[in-house]
């Protein structure tokens, strides 16, 4: 009893702090740009990634931002500056971005929740969701649900794949080794990802992608 | 002159004939009323923009738009609204298609000077003023792709047009994010954007 309330105890003090830290922030008003500033920052993030956030079909792929984890989007916007990351439209759209303002539109687009874009084909949800929630043990495949969550919500800095393009996460899976930690020296989180993107034929990534995009 | 008659009736009724059996190697009479205006080899001529090499399912929805009076600016109405009047889905795809296959040339006729500014806002946008970049939905090479158009090559006057008109009010589709991005450019950057694309092969 004692142990699982001093459990509870701990994330609930941690999260106090963090709100009080917030309050105090906008408080002091230490954000570096106004609320127009913000608001026109917003729509130009929407022009591409769609009104709601919900990701457009452009002549690449353009992610689902909304309800993304905001440690995630926060963190990618920081590696496409580094390059650690490379895109080179993102580094364009990041690189003015100061890190307040990346804070809070990372919160603006975690809020958002429409429907997923769609497109996936319906044939291949079975043996995404075998994938997903089992992974292949024979090709050392995890299951994508052990860090992405039972309903692909993600957390923190592993990011929300419920609802994302399909062919974006195909996209992404075929070229994590040309995309991702790019600087040796630096090595980040997306290594986690390095083996199993090798290791998913592209039939098995299809799948996934399939599953995951037609989650709400 | 009995016999000039004859002769041109002779002439109509091979032609009559002869159409449905020609459609794979000659123009049907639907690609000669598109060709009237936009070239006979649909490079763009004067007002019409260039339809070669253009992708099937944008010309296609743009045909749909012309019909629905969605695309709305003076020389739509003017003469595409009535020209795709009478057209059947079936051909409108027909034409589409038809044109998509035929090579595409640059127009060439922007201005060299504008150039390089054009690319970079084509490429990378301008993040300071928030204006997206051109390429991450019309490619890199501004080749189009599915219902977005291939932009690279057309005339630098239709180019200056409709990038214009977007930011006078005028809508190409109903849910297009176009008039949202073309209205906050300046006439600069209009002008380095229309020029720029006109050269690209």
């Amino acid at each position: 009893m004692k142990v699982s309330s001093l459990r509870l105890a701990l994330p609930t003090a941690i999260l106090a702090i963090v709100f009080a830290a917030t309050g105090r922030a906008d408080d002091t008003r230490t954000a570096d740009f106004s609320r127009q500033g913000l608001q026109a920052k917003i729509e130009y993030c929407t022009t591409c990634h769609g009104i709601l956030g919900q990701g457009y079909h452009g002549f690449y792929p353009i992610p689902r931002l909304a309800g993304q984890q905001t440690e995630y989007i926060e963190n990618q916007l920081q590696a496409f500056i580094e390059h650690r990351r490379e895109n080179r439209y993102m580094y364009s759209v990041a690189h003015v971005l100061s890190p307040t303002m990346r804070t809070a539109l990372a919160k603006h687009f975690s809020k958002l929740n429409p429907r997923p874009l769609g497109g996936a084909p319906k044939g291949l949800m079975a043996a995404g969701k075998k994938i997903y929630e089992d992974g292949i043990p024979e090709t050392n495949v995890p299951a994508c649900m052990a860090c992405h969550g039972a309903e692909a919500k993600g957390q923190e800095a592993i990011p929300r794949l419920a609802g994302q393009l399909n062919d974006y996460i195909v996209n992404k899976l075929a070229n994590w080794n040309k995309e991702r930690g790019q600087i040796p020296s630096r090595p980040d989180i997306s290594a986690i990802m390095l083996p199993t993107s090798h290791n998913l034929t592209k039939a098995q990534v299809a799948a996934v992608a399939a599953y995951v995009g037609r989650l709400q | 002159m009995m016999k000039f008659v004859i002769s041109k009736a002779a002439v109509l009724a091979l032609i009559v004939s002869a159409v449905p059996a020609l459609a794979g190697n000659m123009e049907p009479a639907s690609v000669r009323n598109c060709t009237w205006c936009h070239g006979a080899s649909a490079q763009g001529y004067a007002p019409a923009p260039r339809l070669a090499g253009q992708r099937p399912r944008y010309t296609e929805s743009q045909i749909l738009s012309f019909r629905k009076h969605t695309r709305d600016n003076p020389f739509s109405k003017q003469f595409m609204w009535g020209a795709v009047a009478n057209l059947s889905p079936s051909t409108a795809h027909y034409l589409a298609v038809y044109f998509s296959k035929q090579l595409p040339k640059a127009a060439n006729d922007g201005d060299q000077g504008l150039a390089t500014a054009g690319k970079t806002l084509f490429e990378d946008g301008d993040p300071a003023s928030n204006t997206v970049s051109c390429a991450v939905c019309h490619g890199p090479n501004a080749q189009g792709i599915g219902e977005i158009p291939r932009l690279g090559g057309l005339s630098y006057y239709y180019l200056k047009r409709k990038l214009t008109q977007w930011g006078e009010g005028y809508h190409s589709a109903a849910k297009a994010p176009m008039p949202r991005i073309a209205s906050k450019l300046s006439s600069n950057e209009i002008e380095a954007l229309a020029s720029y694309l006109s050269f690209v092969k």
